[in-house]
């Protein structure tokens, strides 16, 4: 779906600052690139397509113009993957509190 | 109204702008120099503990439990010299509305705005404290943003700060999203203009004082458990609230003789505002990154004062590193069927270590935990981590590198807790003081208040004064 309609819950995007724009006291690969920005609202446009600058209204009622990024937004973070050097941990405390290594 | 939104001209009407959205005009506080009235500003704008106390209780906030950590203790007693080995306790502050400590601070902040008629707040902050304001803001019916150091210039953010995002979206606040860089102040700032809320900062008079519960509360539960103050309690340092407010909740329960020790994550090497560093760690708060700055200069946070001065209470400073810290979060879960977010057992991780330096009669707690989840767990944290190009390795953490690997202890006799040189770092924080008000003359007043707000004495503030060639 890349086509949204008046009161879609979406995500917009602006640049805050260009790079030459950027504060003094940045470090240098900070200052080779924009401040960005992104908020999610519902859009107040009649339709839009990804890429179109648009009006969104925030969920607390604050309106704010950008570029249409993502229609119907989610979050995609989760448990992570199996990171396998975490396994041997509560076998290895148990061996120890039963007494079955050496500590000395 | 059509006032001048360039970053230059926004930044130079700070001060008027805060002034606004905090209600306070520290200039009341302020002398000509250095010294400023502290404790006469935690009075005439905060609140008594009593009353904070009722504040809290109101939206469910503090008196969480304390548990000892007998299986911790156990293992610790394993690794220690023969008597050594404290009893490990630690305070459930994830038990809080939002997750976390901040909930203290927040539920004191958002009671200010409500009673001073704004109607929302706004906080800068990527991590639990911006939950609890937003959970906060919804508990007392006022409008929240949140505003967010979130992603690097590629897009990709620290799962910890996109979970923290769905948190304060959860309790219907808008979060601002940005990409990596101090002008967070700016759209911050510009906000805090067009909206006319409260700045909910995390290092106001109330946001301190809210802490000041959690000390207090330690001692009184202590009194009741063991029949004694705990002997050292260690607080993970980052701006620097959480260490302070504690201490001073452990003051005014008559708790003077409680030693407090910092704890902060080793991110040595790792600049905090560099787009290309800011996914190479695994730790958004809690670490030396923001723990060395805000000591240093605590004055430069969000208001023209901070509360929050760690180093007038700080009687230890210790670093832990990375891998140490997911290790302990590990054994948590594991040996004491206590699943807790990362970033708060970086206290946890030190006093394991601590524990070992006391004796057996001893009690040593790790003043908080947080909430853990989906983004905001050992697992996704290290999954970002070795996405990002970072090495995750069983063996030595002394040989961990900030940014480049993960050291998992390969045994737990190798968590460490390594002591900074608090002197140095007072010595650094005078030093601030003099750039900063640029005098080249310090009063009697100004050496009374650099005592006070290094914890040291005269003798150590005028040897310093000497070494920077300042007359007194």
């Amino acid at each position: 779906m890349n086509k949204a309609k008046k009161g879609d819950w979406v995500r917009i995007y602006n640049v805050v600052l260009k790079p030459e724009e950027r504060a003094p006291q940045v470090p240098d690969d900070t200052k080779k690139v924009p401040l960005e920005m992104w908020v999610k609202g519902f859009l107040l446009n009649e339709e839009a397509r990804i890429g179109d600058e648009v009006e969104i209204e925030t969920y607390i009622g604050r309106k704010i113009k950008g570029k249409l990024v993502e229609i119907n937004p989610y979050y995609n973070h989760d448990y992570g993957k199996c990171i396998p050097e975490l396994l041997f941990i509560g076998k290895q405390l148990r061996g120890i509190l039963e007494g079955g290594e050496d500590n000395e | 109204m059509n006032r001048d939104m360039s970053y230059q001209s926004v930044m130079s009407r700070r001060n008027e702008i805060m002034k606004k959205a905090v209600g306070i005009d520290y200039e009341r506080f302020e002398s000509k120099g250095i010294a400023f009235d502290y404790e006469r500003m935690m009075r005439e704008t905060g609140y008594t503990l009593q009353e904070i106390q009722k504040i809290q209780s109101e939206t469910g906030v503090g008196n969480t439990p304390i548990y000892e950590l007998k299986n911790l203790t156990a293992l610790a007693r394993k690794l220690a010299p023969e008597g050594k080995g404290a009893r490990i306790f630690i305070k459930d502050e994830a038990c809080n509305p939002s997750g976390s400590f901040k909930a203290r601070r927040a539920a004191t902040s958002i009671y200010h705005a409500k009673k001073k008629g704004y109607k929302g707040v706004i906080a800068a902050t990527s991590g639990n404290y911006g939950a609890a304001v937003a959970s906060q803001a919804a508990m007392n019916g006022l409008k929240c943003i949140i505003v967010q150091e979130c992603y690097d210039s590629r897009g990709i953010g620290q799962p910890e700060i996109i979970e923290k995002a769905r948190k304060c979206e959860a309790y219907g606040a808008e979060v601002v999203q940005l990409t990596v860089g101090p002008e967070l102040f700016y759209t911050f700032l510009k906000l805090l203009e067009e909206t006319g809320y409260f700045n909910a900062s995390l290092y106001t008079p109330f946001g301190i004082a809210g802490v000041e519960t959690l000390g207090y509360e330690l001692a009184m539960q202590f009194r009741e458990l063991v029949g004694k103050d705990p002997d050292v309690v260690v607080a993970t340092n980052a701006g620097g609230g959480n260490l302070t407010g504690t201490a001073r909740g452990l003051k005014k329960a008559g708790a003077y003789n409680v030693k407090i020790v910092g704890a902060s994550v080793n991110l040595k090497g790792l600049h905090m505002a560099s787009d290309t560093q800011f996914n190479k760690k695994s730790f958004t708060t809690g670490h030396t990154g923001f723990g060395i700055p805000f000591a240093t200069w605590p004055d430069r946070s969000d208001v023209p004062r901070s509360a929050a001065r760690p180093l007038r209470y700080m009687d230890r400073y210790v670093t832990v590193n990375q891998g140490e810290v997911f290790y302990i979060t590990e054994a948590l879960a594991q040996l004491e069927g206590l699943e807790r977010g990362p970033a708060g057992n970086t206290s946890l991780a030190a006093a394991f270590a601590l524990a070992q330096e006391l004796d057996e009669d001893k009690i040593i707690v790790a003043q908080e935990t947080e909430y853990t989840g989906a983004g905001k767990h050992i697992q996704p944290q290290l999954t970002f981590a070795r996405e990002n190009g970072v090495d995750i390795i069983i063996g030595n953490p002394d040989e961990e590198v900030p940014g480049e690997n993960i050291i998992l202890p390969s045994h737990p006799s190798q968590i460490k807790a390594r002591d900074l040189d608090l002197d140095r770092i007072k010595k650094s924080y005078i030093k601030n003081c003099i750039e900063t008000t640029k005098i080249d003359y310090v009063t009697r007043e100004d050496i009374d208040f650099l005592v006070e707000d290094t914890k040291s004495n005269e003798k150590f503030v005028k040897q310093i004064l000497d070494e920077l060639g300042v007359k007194y």
